[in-house]
């Protein structure tokens, strides 16, 4: 019974792990899936590039600063301040929308988010979708519209790059209506393959963005994990030591 | 004159590590459960090391709030690993002290003499709950405001004093500046006011001496050992053998702590929620609102009770009861014998049910209620109290039980009888299947745990050794 106890007890642990993996889900069922490359410094130069090119004209990422983004993703500072940043900031700013606060909120009919935490907020899988759902609907204000995110304010930025293209929807048994695909409108800059290696990276620099220490946690992580080891191990050793005259028989 | 002599002359420090460490003599056979009270202490002191830390940076202010964790997170220097440390050190504090607690369930260590040792631990229980979710606000983040909003809403469903009483916990009308300036005080002081309370549950703890696996009282064993001859024979000087021990467990527990601040401090969401990374928003109710996983399970018994005669406080009032009922947990159990080794099969049994149910409810709680979810929760909100009101019964030798145990096991009986009502004339919309099923286990365990042991054949309890085993 002992043994069936410590079994149980041990079963008992682990049902804490299962229930800790699903809980980020919802709603991600039918999207693509996308690996992220956090490790790839051209891969994430690539993001900062069109972030600041296409986003922040009307998005800030203000708890991001240029110093950070330039040392984290060897981009040296004069080019930084050369090519990224076209107000009269200063190296150590947060990159702070183009656009002001106030008219954005008139334009678009809401003040366009804040992107620094979007990252985590939203995950890589979702975000990646997003860029790359856009279609055109002329119903809308903006004259766009997004099969992940349905009535979004934002116009597709972008355009130029992906083309413009249409959406075809079709209706299932129970009267909903359904995603069906996509039909390409006109041709972008960017060949299919390439928008999606493009948004990729945008992803990935949105994910350093929301978590900029990601990059050198895991790092740090796999150091303390070894001295860790080490720790424990010359700890038994060391308890097996004390523990030598302590007679376990009466 | 020596400054030792000087020192223990005036203040007895020499005395209290004799009688706390180099000469409390702890019995020699603890196992792997008898690892967590000390990580405890291990967790609580970091918690408020990098409390203070954090508290040097962080602006209790709605306006600035969101925005001083972020500076935290990326301008501080370490700010981030501290960070960690502290949102992951609340959970893994949690985790330690639920299994902490098992530990005493599995042996008995409430009971008699101990019975102080448990009441200041389930006081301690309650003020790490309070300190976590004062804390919680903190961040500002969507979720935070949002599980404060429900959480001191809750004190509104109380008749008369209800909406007084939650204004006063506020300060205003809604969650606010105010209130977060307050919660702020509050996370501050309480983990002082926890370190008195472990100081007590100490205290308490080596004046009757600590049990052990097999709940046997080395006090009364025979005496003598290699280093006392009044010594308990079973007994082994705290330091350096338990020092050493739980050096050792406390690297391994390292391992797993700095595994999750380091790989995935989110922990999939249930360390740190997705939506707190919105700032608090008024306005912008989030579409599911559950509060940190450590609550769940409490918060699933709240949400399994029905609102009755127009008010919600039942709910209120059956989450309280869950938590309260652990308190009497010295009295319910009537078994002559401490460790879950020697106690007979029903009570083993019950115990394993008791454990899976409060991890299924944990799991409940996080989950937006279905009609099939709420039946589970409610079908095991009831098992969890019968664990408590028939344990006079199942754990007794039979004419034990007393009036208090025939009373506990009718309102058992009456739980019962009443989600009976709930599911047959009130929830059209669940499954016959459900229904049968969960009235065929609910009387199938008031029958084994209740009436069998109570009425028809006590359990059989095994003989305990007279000296430790192992």
């Amino acid at each position: 019974m002992r043994n069936v106890m410590k079994k149980t007890c041990i079963a008992l642990l682990c049902a804490f792990l299962p229930l800790s993996a699903q809980a980020a889900g919802g709603g991600s069922a039918n999207l693509e899936h996308v690996e992220i490359r956090l490790n790839d410094t051209h891969s994430l130069q690539n993001g900062a590039k069109i972030f600041v090119n296409y986003c922040l004209g009307c998005h800030s990422a203000d708890y991001m600063r240029y110093n950070r983004l330039s040392a984290d993703l060897d981009i040296p500072e004069e080019i930084v301040l050369r090519d990224m940043i076209s107000s009269d900031a200063k190296i150590g700013d947060p990159m702070t929308a183009v656009m002001p606060v106030k008219k954005s909120a008139e334009w678009f009919g809401v003040t366009p988010p804040d992107l620094s935490l979007t990252g985590r907020l939203r995950d890589a899988k979702w975000l990646y979708n997003y860029f790359i759902s856009f279609y055109v609907d002329p119903d809308s204000v903006s004259g766009w519209n997004n099969t992940v995110f349905e009535n979004v304010a934002m116009p597709h930025v972008l355009a130029d790059l992906q083309g413009r293209r249409t959406a075809v929807f079709t209706t299932d048994e129970d009267g909903q209506k359904k995603f069906d695909r996509f039909e390409v409108q006109t041709e972008g800059q960017m060949s299919d393959e390439e928008f999606k290696s493009a948004m990729k990276d945008l992803t990935g620099f949105l994910v350093y963005v929301g978590e900029p220490v990601k990059l050198k946690r895991v790092k740090y992580g796999i150091y303390v994990m070894l001295f860790l080891f080490v720790l424990a191990f010359l700890s038994w050793m060391l308890k097996t030591e004390y523990w030598r005259d302590i007679k376990s028989s009466h | 004159m020596s400054f030792n002599t000087w020192l223990n002359d005036r203040l007895p420090v020499g005395q209290a590590i004799k009688d706390h460490l180099t000469e409390y003599y702890a019995p020699k056979n603890f196992n792997f459960w008898y690892f967590f009270g000390a990580l405890s202490l291990v967790v609580l002191i970091l918690q408020i090391v990098t409390g203070i830390l954090l508290a040097m940076n962080y602006k209790p202010d709605a306006e600035l709030a969101f925005a001083s964790v972020e500076y935290i997170m990326r301008d501080v220097w370490g700010g981030w690993f501290v960070r960690y440390m502290h949102s992951t050190g609340a959970s893994f504090f949690f985790i330690l002290i639920y299994l902490h607690m098992f530990r005493g369930l599995l042996y008995g260590s409430y009971k008699n003499p101990r019975e102080l040792v448990w009441i200041f631990g389930m006081v301690i229980y309650i003020a790490m709950m309070a300190t976590a979710f004062f804390g919680y606000l903190l961040p500002w983040g969507q979720m935070s405001f949002w599980g404060a909003q429900v959480i001191v809403n809750l004190f509104e469903t109380l008749p008369i004093i209800g909406e007084s009483l939650s204004q006063w916990i506020r300060g205003d009308y809604v969650i606010s500046d105010i209130t977060l300036n307050r919660f702020y005080a509050f996370h501050y002081l309480i983990p002082f006011i926890l370190v008195g309370l472990v100081v007590l549950h100490i205290l308490a703890l080596h004046q009757v001496g600590s049990n052990n696996p097999d709940g046997v009282e080395i006090k009364k064993g025979p005496k003598g050992n290699q280093w006392s001859d009044t010594a308990p024979k079973d007994g082994v000087p705290f330091h350096p053998y338990y020092t050493v021990k739980d050096i050792m467990g406390l690297s391994v527990f390292l391992i797993f702590f700095f595994g999750v601040v380091f790989f995935m401090p989110e922990m999939g969401g249930y360390f740190l929620e997705q939506p707190n990374f919105e700032p608090a928003n008024p306005l912008k109710t989030p579409e599911h609102i559950a509060p940190v996983w450590y609550f769940t399970p409490y918060y699933a018994i709240l949400r399994a009770v029905p609102s009755l005669a127009g008010t919600q406080v039942w709910g209120v009032l059956g989450m309280g009861a869950a938590i309260a009922v652990f308190f009497f947990l010295p009295w319910l159990d009537r078994s002559p014998v401490k460790s879950v080794r020697y106690k007979g099969p029903s009570t083993r049994l019950f115990l394993i049910i008791f454990a899976i149910t409060f991890l299924v409810l944990g799991w409940l709680g996080t989950l937006p209620p279905t009609v099939e979810y709420t039946a589970m929760s409610q079908f095991l909100s009831v098992v969890y109290f019968m664990f408590f009101f028939l344990m006079p019964c199942y754990s007794g030798t039979g004419d034990n039980k007393g009036l208090s145990g025939l009373i506990l096991f009718i309102v058992s009986v009456l739980l019962y009888l009443g989600v009976l009502i709930l599911w047959w004339a009130q929830t059209p919309d669940l499954a016959l299947w459900i229904k049968t099923l969960y009235t065929v286990l609910g009387a199938g365990l008031l029958f084994y745990f209740g009436v069998k042991p109570g009425w028809i054949k006590a359990d059989e309890i095994k003989v305990v050794p007279e000296r430790v085993t192992g």
